[in-house]
């Protein structure tokens, strides 16, 4: 009996000693991830590496971060950093844009940012930082239709929505700009999550002569990569440097898409008082978008041509439609 | 000596000091591995207290411990009847896409009707997933932890087909359901929570968990219909042979069981999700049920006291972050006090070998006496 008691006692002292309390002078920005986590290898990850590196380079912000394991938990998690006060609270994805909307509303003093989403843009302590997917689609795109022997090509897209829009608008107007009379197979998943219906529309698109195949569509579009590395065709991969991060060697670039960059450029705004609610929409320019050339199996003259297109885009010079309107052949929409 | 033997006795006789016990190594493991990756056992702690005992933090816990309290009750209702019910997960998910599909379609209707309505939606959902497995029980014989694992993953992929269809899916970019309408809602009025100070989602969930205790322990203790099942559980033959269709009894059990984790769905979304989203992993709250009705002794108030405290751990658990612990520390803690709880037969055999030991040290000590003074002569 005297073993438990001591035994308790020893866990009292440990409990007893409080958290001490840290000097509060520095900017503190806090973020709460979507259910994917903050190893997601996609926004959550890069928002995540893009503050963690701002923090080493500038010691007056302490970044931090809270994962939600459930829908239920952004409410809370939102809370948490409201409640440690927090100066501002970046949300990661359109998933917790009503979490957002709400706490935004409820707090009106609390500073918020939320990356991939444009429904909050009225609120004035809620900066929306969007990002140019069309322009990143746009390169990949040019890539596919110089690289397609077949002159078919594929696009799988996870959903139908304004934002996700973009990715196809981008791709396809990418595809024709190379390769006139090429074809868009396009295929509207309807899910993020659904990794064999990927792998089916993949392999549908295969048997009907794609020869390049490009996802914006998260983890279905990962079952995509797979049936083209099945068949041996080129595919393009989307936020990250899917090449590298799913280790497939039939992935010939990615439509990359630093959410970090944006993270780190609002956070810079904080910090010199300019923060401002609203839209904030990341480009080519900013070097938040972009695309990958891991595995050098795009060949030089294609890579100078995308090279030279990124620069008109980067110059201004050339322009890449961003509504639907614009680019008759997507079908999706 | 004696000391020592009164320690295990007092760990193997009583169940509540061993679970205390378990609790204490499991928080002792935890310090182990925070002290191996070289972070302050007192800050991580001292933040897992200092979150949950504030008046907000603890309403905050309330509101968590919901879930799991109703879904332990489930687990504990069905070790009691001797099934195991594994398949609370996807009576949950069940319950709470049923729940959110009437609070959603029926969103007009008032709110002393609708919730009612809601909860019993939920909980004939639940119900029917689990008499689907005891049918396939006491029909063919087939296992029922194997077929409500696999239950589980239908659960899982219905929600996720039920949560796209375009009347119930989300009106604007995210992929979850509509939220429920506000007449579906359990939360206390925006006022109150602000003038009391507590968490925004607190909501009447917890004396709907209440009354769900007491009336699991009414039906276990005090009803011929947990007589039945209680005998069932104990032991079959036995409850056969006394006259108890014990068929009808495992049905029965694995309804109120699969009907309690509906209403653990129910009360979650109702109380504090207001909408569901595409799963891309098990949400694990029928899982944590287990846990709970493990540490409560699936005594209906053991549960009670279980679920607030798994609730403290997750609510608590969630903020370590904030002190650059990574918060799967709360899973090596959860993971630590089960396996000590799970693992009492140690102590059993641990008592048995130490009296074993002492006898033989005892007749190793006559022996030696007995050669000394063989020597001697």
């Amino acid at each position: 009996m005297k073993k438990i008691i001591a035994m308790a006692l020893v866990l009292c002292m440990i409990f007893a000693l409080t958290v001490t309390a840290h000097a509060d002078d520095k900017i503190k920005i806090g973020m709460v991830t979507d259910v994917g986590g903050v190893n997601d290898q996609s926004f959550n990850q890069f928002a995540w590496a893009g503050l963690q590196a701002l923090a080493e380079e500038d010691p007056s912000f302490e970044v931090n971060y809270l994962e939600s394991k459930t829908d239920a938990d952004y409410q809370t998690n939102i809370n948490t950093f409201i409640d440690e006060e927090y100066d501002l609270i970046i949300t990661v994805g359109y998933m917790l844009a009503d979490a957002t909307r709400e706490a935004a509303i409820d707090n009106p003093d609390v500073k918020f940012a939320i990356i991939d989403d444009a429904t909050n843009a009225d609120l004035e302590n809620v900066a929306c930082l969007t990002f140019a997917q069309e322009q990143c689609s746009y390169l990949v795109g040019l890539i596919a239709g110089y690289m397609t022997q077949s002159k078919t090509v594929g696009y799988i897209q996870g959903m139908v929505s304004d934002t996700m829009n973009l990715f196809g608008v981008g791709y396809i107007t990418g595809v024709l700009e190379a390769c006139p009379d090429a074809t868009v197979l396009q295929y509207n998943a309807n899910s993020f999550t659904d990794i064999a219906g990927g792998n089916t529309a993949a392999k549908d698109m295969i048997t009907k002569g794609a020869d390049v195949i490009y996802h914006a569509a998260g983890g279905t579009g990962t079952g995509a990569m797979n049936a083209c590395a099945e068949a041996q065709i080129w595919g393009i991969g989307v936020d990250a440097d899917q090449a590298a991060v799913l280790n497939n060697d039939w992935i010939v670039s990615s439509a990359l898409k630093d959410t970090g960059a944006g993270c780190v450029a609002i956070a810079k705004d904080l910090k010199a008082g300019e923060f401002k609610g609203g839209e904030h929409h990341y480009t080519l320019a900013d070097g938040a978008v972009g695309f990958a050339t891991t595995g050098d199996h795009i060949p030089a003259d294609v890579l100078e041509k995308v090279e030279a297109a990124k620069k008109a885009i980067i110059d201004g010079t050339l322009t890449v439609p961003t509504s639907t309107a614009d680019c008759p052949t997507f079908t999706l929409g | 000596m004696t000391k020592n033997k009164s320690f295990l006795d007092i760990i193997s006789e009583n169940r509540f000091i061993h679970i205390l016990l378990s609790i204490l190594l499991g928080f002792l493991v935890g310090a182990v591995f925070l002290v191996i990756m070289n972070l302050s056992v007192s800050a991580a702690y001292g933040r897992l207290i200092n979150s949950v005992t504030s008046l907000k933090g603890f309403s905050y816990v309330i509101v968590y411990s919901v879930p799991y309290i109703v879904a332990g009750l489930s687990v504990a209702f069905s070790f009691k009847t001797g099934v195991f019910n594994i398949g609370a997960e996807g009576q949950f998910v069940v319950g709470s896409m049923a729940a959110v599909c009437t609070g959603i379609l029926a969103g007009n209707l008032p709110k002393p009707v609708l919730i009612p309505l809601c909860f019993l939606a939920a909980m004939a959902a639940g119900a029917l997933w689990g008499i689907i497995v005891g049918v396939l029980k006491t029909k063919w014989g087939i296992n029922e932890v194997l077929s409500m694992i696999m239950f589980n993953w239908i659960a899982f992929y219905l929600s996720n087909f039920i949560a796209g269809i375009p009347a119930i899916k989300n009106d604007g970019s995210a992929e979850a359901t509509k939220n429920i309408s506000d007449n579906a809602s359990l939360l206390f009025s925006k006022d109150f929570i602000k003038s009391a100070g507590l968490a925004p989602t607190a909501n009447w969930g917890f004396i709907i968990a209440i009354i769900a205790t007491l009336l699991v322990w009414f039906i276990i203790e005090k009803t011929t219909l947990g007589f039945e099942l209680k005998a069932v559980g104990s032991n079959k033959f036995a409850a056969e042979y006394a006259g108890i269709n014990v068929n009808r009894s495992i049905l029965t059990a694995l309804a109120i069981s699969g009907a309690l984790a509906g209403l653990a769905g129910a009360l979650q979304v109702m109380g504090m999700g207001k909408r569901i989203s595409i799963f891309t992993s098990q949400e694990g709250f029928g899982f944590a049920g287990i846990v709970v009705a493990l540490i409560g002794c699936s005594n209906p108030f053991g549960v009670l006291v279980a679920g607030l405290f798994y609730g403290a751990l997750m609510y608590g658990g969630s903020k370590l972050n904030l002190e650059g612990v990574p918060t799967q520390l709360i899973n090596v803690i959860v993971g630590t006090v089960v396996f000590f709880i799970a693992i009492s037969v140690i102590f059993e055999n641990l008592k048995r070998f130490k009296s074993r030991s002492n006898r033989n040290a005892e007749a190793a000590a006559i022996k030696k006496a007995e050669e000394k003074e063989g020597n001697k002569k």
